[in-house]
């Protein structure tokens, strides 16, 4: 187990600096092929030569590895002394890149000269929220649904678990979402809201199109729940052919020889060891979640980290994408390590040499 | 998603054809035993009606995308905006979109886009991953560690995030830069899959039978080995197909992906997001059209896995 822990953490490492790597060629290669992200900005209009000089150096696109095509920008020809070891040759883009991240916590800055992590800052609390629900929904709807099916294999509910579960996966998550808002939000919320007796939480918040800052909690609750919807059918899944496995095992059998009731059974025996499974991909999705809320947040107008994302990627301010979704992606990373670790302490049969 | 298989056979509500007795093509029963796994799968396939239907639905979509002018005579770019917004009638089954389109004729067109995208990203991961995984598993060493790692690392950047970025910054948001950035972070899970399945059957003792009469190194991968990788990689291509059609419906309605004088999916969907209460076939046409193909080749990948599993016989 110690060693696992170690083993994996020094795994930890070149991931996180190859990911990163890999985030840096990406954008470099498309700089390097489609000219200066910068004038993107002033759209068809050519702006003055100072002006896109000032602009450019500021967001850091003045390297001259930018230049040159397919150049990883790893190093460059060093301007004073002999550069590394003699080489002639200092470290370049992608290790200034790296040290203004893990040692001056610096993901850039947008065009009005504000900080990403700053705008980061503004907008998480909208996110994290949207995260709590969509988490919670998925686990709690998710292993319930699964649990019924797995434990009455071919009945009803277990074929409805089923064919829903692949009408979900199936849907693409914005068309659930464009349809949830207009139908529920609108539609639906039009006739609760025409209501005097429901209270103002229910009818303007829940069952609002879109985010309202009056109720921060309760209008975030149908788009945590579109959120959830994909993986919620994985989560179902996922539980129902771990349970299905596991009824069968032999330790079930004896606890139900030994005269325990069915309650005790299925509830501590048998779906503590189902869940381990069901427990990791949760772990994995709130990773996933992140990345999921893009959408969820552009479709139901959310202040989130989601929509920060996508209104920088329309309006073409490529620095904030890009310290905004590097941002994310090492949570992800971390997300990911920490459910691996929980992983080999759940499941004591699982032993990594 | 393990359990993906058995839900073919959930959505049609019968049980996957099969398993009634084999002879009712007489006088063929001897020769139906001993046919291949391909022949016994696509026999069984045919028997599916899931399959099946699925399969008619992405043969019409294809037959949208390939020959256009098979299905309209219209131009989808013939706009009129006296005409905006006109209800579907006889002549103009779809109505017309918000600049006076025919609207039938842009989602005939717009299927060229998604298939084109997915059809072509989906070879490149194929053919690419399959190699890097045959290289992982065959070789071993330093060269699996390279190869494993190289995956491991674009496996954890979220794929939507990726996509974002790149398209963001490339600013040139067409079929080619989407089809690449869909090949860039899809290709490990092929490779993994294939290796998985080299790394099991490359020391059977078929494998050393033929080595030990002096078989390269390519023959043996190409010849002995690679053929039990095709049946698990073509599930998960047929599955990845519509993933492909969804996410480029995804990032074009983000913004990221074709732009609208082009004509997609994607783009009727979210240019015609806001009319929904007033004209929701605005919106319904398009999507329906989506989810069915992304649900068709879900569905087909599911019938193949089980068709091609022999456990299920």
């Amino acid at each position: 187990m110690g060693r696992y822990v170690i083993r994996r953490l020094l795994q930890f490492i070149p991931t996180v600096l190859g990911t990163m790597f890999l985030l840096h060629y990406l954008t470099s290669l498309a700089i390097q092929f489609s000219g200066n992200p910068v004038r993107a900005l002033f759209g068809d209009r050519t702006p003055p030569p100072a002006l896109l000089q000032a602009v450019t150096e500021r967001l850091g696109y003045d390297d001259p590895c930018l230049g040159t095509r397919g150049d990883p920008c790893l190093f460059r020809p060093a301007e004073t002394g002999s550069g590394l070891f003699g080489s002639g040759y200092e470290l370049g883009l992608f290790f200034d890149r790296l040290a203004n991240i893990f040692f001056r916590f610096d993901f850039g800055i947008n065009l009005r000269q504000r900080e990403v992590t700053d705008l980061v800052a503004d907008a998480i609390p909208f996110t994290l929220k949207l995260l709590v629900i969509a988490i919670l929904f998925e686990a709690i709807v998710g292993i319930a649904a699964g649990v019924l099916a797995g434990l009455r294999n071919g009945s009803f509910t277990d074929y409805l678990v089923k064919i829903s579960t692949v009408f979900v996966i199936s849907v693409p998550i914005f068309v659930l979402g464009l349809v949830v808002r207009e139908f529920v939000g609108v539609k639906f919320g039009n006739v609760l809201r025409g209501q005097d007796w429901i209270p103002d939480v229910i009818s303007a918040g829940m069952f609002s199109p879109g985010f309202k800052a009056d109720y921060p909690w309760a209008s975030l609750i149908i788009p945590g729940m579109v959120l959830g919807a994909t993986s919620l059918a994985v989560t179902a899944r996922l539980t129902r052919t771990s349970i299905m496995e596991n009824i069968r095992a032999d330790y079930v059998r004896t606890a139900k020889a030994k005269g325990l009731a069915t309650k005790r059974v299925i509830g501590v025996h048998t779906l503590r060891n189902s869940l381990i499974p069901v427990i990791t991909f949760l772990g994995v999705d709130i990773g996933a979640a992140m990345a999921g809320a893009v959408v969820t947040e552009t479709i139901f107008n959310v202040p989130g980290i989601g929509r920060l994302v996508t209104m920088s990627a329309r309006t073409g301010e490529s620095s904030v994408v890009i310290g905004v979704v590097t941002m994310l992606v090492l949570v992800v990373l971390i997300a990911n390590l920490l459910v691996d670790l929980l992983y080999a302490v759940l499941d004591p049969r699982i032993r990594y040499e | 998603m393990s359990d993906l298989s058995s839900a073919g056979t959930a959505v049609g509500g019968a049980p996957v054809g099969g398993d009634g007795p084999t002879t009712d093509a007489p006088g063929s029963g001897g020769q139906e035993r001993s046919a291949s796994l391909w022949a016994d799968a696509r026999r069984q396939l045919m028997r599916d009606p899931v399959f099946v239907i699925a399969f008619l639905y992405i043969l019409v979509v294809g037959s949208m995308a390939a020959f256009p002018k098979l299905w309209t005579s219209q131009d989808p770019r013939a706009c009129n905006t006296d005409r905006s917004r006109i209800s579907p009638s006889w002549e103009h089954p779809f109505g017309f979109d918000i600049l006076g389109c025919d609207y039938y004729s842009h989602a005939i067109y717009g299927a060229w886009p998604s298939m084109v995208i997915a059809i072509m990203a989906t070879g490149g991961i194929v053919v690419f991953g399959g190699v890097m995984g045959m290289l992982a598993g065959y070789y071993g060493g330093w060269v699996d560690a390279i190869i494993s790692r190289a995956m491991d690392i674009v496996l954890s950047l979220p794929f939507l995030l990726g996509a974002i970025v790149f398209l963001t910054v490339i600013k040139r948001q067409n079929i080619w830069t989407l089809t690449l950035v869909l090949f860039l972070l899809a290709w490990p899970t092929v490779a993994r899959i294939t290796r998985g399945s080299v790394i099991s059957s490359k020391d059977l003792d078929y494998v050393h039978a033929a080595k030990a009469v002096g078989a390269r190194n390519s023959r043996l991968m190409f010849r002995h080995i690679l053929p039990n990788a095709v049946a698990p990689m073509m599930v998960y291509a047929t599955i990845v197909l519509g993933s492909f059609v969804a996410a480029e419906a995804t990032l074009t309605f983000l913004g990221v992906g074709l732009q609208p004088p082009a004509q997609s999916w994607g783009i009727m969907i979210s240019v015609h997001q806001v009319y929904f209460l007033e004209d929701p076939w605005l919106l319904l046409f398009p999507c329906g059209l989506l989810v069915g193909t992304v649900l068709s080749f879900i569905l087909m990948g599911d019938a193949l896995r089980d068709a091609l599993d022999p456990k299920f016989r």
